[in-house]
């Protein structure tokens, strides 16, 4: 779709490019995120596409051609553009507004009005808002008509600089959910500028990160949180959002507290009461001599049968629902949330048990992401883990 | 009283007269401001997009400015020689500052934001032109003429000096008359009242040219 080969830009003959020697590829129906401090050169790499700014040194390639070779006027007719200062005609109607291309590529009336009525439904706003002049609309509303503008003439392309930037966050949030929603259902290419890390992280589904007018970074959000390629990645992704990202990266083995209380089947269920009695515990796994786990046997299943039953085999219950070290820890905790288990036990390939996440264990994991990573805390108030 | 009495007898008497005149000092500064226009208006435009030469321009008009208008005039006739072309060339001069200006200010005063989306829309420099810049600056650009036109008015006035005609040959009777201030004023109170209703015009164009509507 784009694609961007060794890329320089320089704006004075001296000195350091803006944009230096930049290679990249970006598929069809992806969205991607340039994201870096200012000065990094997202901006410019970004308008280069459009020819705003020209190229100094190698190429910019759309579906394979070559952009330099094309008329910039008419390829900027064929990519949408929306900034962060939205920039509507103040003179002119919104609908006008919404078909400013289409009014340059010399639609009819019909096409026109038929196109802007179709257009200001996707976002929800009502057909009267046609009639009106930006000045009579909120920030948001505005945006979205930035984003109808140009989505108008159905381009397969659309760049976007910092276009929620100068929004409040609320409109902001719901004006990201809606964009997003609608980039997937039109599929549309988006090359997307911002300084916001939550923005590249909620949206993008490459995050290019850029310093210096070069790519530090370009990958998927969850690759980039697993694994940051250098400390200035990590210093701009943020400890704190590296810690909160980690729910979505931490596997079960990570947390696993270390032995679970077990019993073997053919224990009598005095024997298991006595356990569990001994370990202050209200449950025990029960495993075979290899530590395959077999079920689990908790006080109340004791209680009910410990009259008609007298070994644990009998009683326990085999429906058990297990997981290994490398599944993700964001899905164990849903489905213990969902299952309202209170522990899931931890098996190896060959069902083996190996460990236990406990209920603890996620309250354990909750307070470190909300307090950090505890240590700065045991430094500075001493007394608060001993509460 | 007694020049009151006799003003109004001097306009019942003179109406003709005073119309033909009023009506020719009214055309002497809509051609000046017109044919300032015509080169100021290009000028201000072109300024605004090749910044550099801004200081220059807008520094020569403001010196242009500075020259007492019957000084100018004095120094035009010796070209164009007695007659209205004189009056029209020195009011022409004296227009193209305050028009110029107010394009250049304009023109600036376009968001640039509105400018980038434009071109990133597709539109060709023209078009830009044409469809964003001049709408959005018309009625900055309506302010200079309105300025340029009164200040036209007055400076027609001057014109009688050298022969253009106009109210002011009928403030200049009266100076040369004994007991002439009736007749002064027969010709100044037109002059007044023609600045006036030209300002009011003009400002009543220029916010009906506004951009943004406002409901």
């Amino acid at each position: 779709m784009l694609e961007f080969k060794n890329v320089t830009k320089r704006y004075s003959s001296q000195g350091r490019p803006a944009v230096n020697s930049l290679n990249l590829k970006i598929e069809k129906g992806e969205f991607v995120c340039f994201i870096g401090p200012s000065g990094c050169g997202k901006t410019t790499t970004m308008k280069m596409v459009n020819r705003l700014i020209d190229i100094s040194e190698g190429q910019i390639l759309i579906n394979g051609k070559d952009i330099m070779k094309q008329n910039p006027v008419e390829l900027r007719r064929s990519i949408g553009y929306v900034i962060q200062q939205i920039g509507l005609m103040p003179h002119m109607t919104i609908k006008e507004n919404i078909v400013l291309v289409g009014t340059l590529l010399k639609w009819s009336k019909e096409e026109k009005d038929a196109r802007a009525k179709e257009l200001i439904k996707l976002v929800d706003l009502p057909e009267d808002y046609l009639d009106k002049y930006p000045h009579e609309l909120s920030g948001g509303q505005q945006q979205r008509i930035g984003v109808l503008r140009a989505l108008a003439a159905n381009p397969p392309l659309i760049l976007m600089d910092e276009p929620f930037g100068a929004l409040d966050p609320i409109t902001r949030d719901s004006l990201q959910d809606e964009f997003k929603k609608l980039q997937r259902e039109l599929g549309k290419t988006i090359v997307f500028v911002t300084h916001d890390m939550d923005e590249a992280l909620k949206l993008a589904d490459r995050i290019v990160i850029m310093r210096d007018g070069e790519i530090v970074q370009a990958d998927t959000p969850e690759e980039i949180l697993r694994n940051p390629a250098n400390e200035f990645v990590e210093e701009f992704l943020g400890k704190e959002r590296l810690i909160q990202g980690r729910p979505d990266v931490v596997t079960v083995g990570q947390i696993t507290g270390g032995s679970p209380v077990t019993i073997e089947p053919q224990a009598t269920l005095k024997t298991a009461l006595a356990t569990m009695k001994d370990k202050k515990v209200d449950a025990l796994l029960v495993i075979d001599s290899n530590r395959k786990l077999q079920g689990y046997i908790d006080i109340e299943m004791v209680n009910l049968n410990y009259k008609k039953a007298t070994t644990v085999e009998k009683v326990m219950e085999t429906d058990l629902f297990a997981v290994t070290e490398d599944s993700l820890l964001r899905d164990t905790v849903h489905k213990i949330l969902r299952r309202g288990a209170k522990f899931v036990p931890v098996v190896d390939e060959e069902n083996r048990l190996t460990g236990i996440v406990t209920r603890a264990a996620l309250a354990n994991l909750l307070y470190d992401t909300i307090w950090g990573d505890g240590m700065e805390l045991e430094d500075e108030k001493p007394k608060l883990r001993a509460l | 009283m007694e020049t009151l009495q006799q003003l109004i007898t001097y306009v019942s008497t003179n109406a003709d007269y005073i119309w033909v005149e009023f009506y020719r000092h009214f055309l002497m500064a809509a051609y000046g401001v017109l044919f300032a226009a015509i080169i100021a208006i290009p000028l201000g435009i072109l300024i605004a997009k090749y910044g550099k030469l801004s200081a220059w321009v807008l520094s020569l008009g403001s010196i242009i400015q500075t020259i007492p208008a019957l000084g100018a005039m004095a120094v035009i006739m010796l070209v164009f020689g007695l007659g209205v072309n004189t009056a029209i060339f020195t009011l022409m001069l004296y227009s193209i500052l305050p028009i110029t200006q107010n394009t250049y200010v304009g023109m600036k005063s376009v968001d640039k934001n509105v400018v980038e989306a434009a071109y990133a829309s597709g539109m060709t420099r023209f078009q830009v032109l044409r469809m964003v810049e001049l709408p959005l600056a018309v009625s900055v650009i309506m302010a200079g003429l309105r300025t340029a036109i009164v200040i036209g008015i007055g400076i027609a006035a001057v014109g009688a000096f050298v022969g253009a005609g106009g109210l002011g040959a009928i403030i200049v009777t009266g100076t040369n008359a004994t007991d002439g201030t009736a007749i002064i004023l027969a010709g100044a109170i037109p002059t007044a009242f023609m600045a006036i209703i030209a300002d009011v015009v003009m400002g009543w164009i220029e916010r009906k040219l506004h951009p943004v509507k406002t409901s």
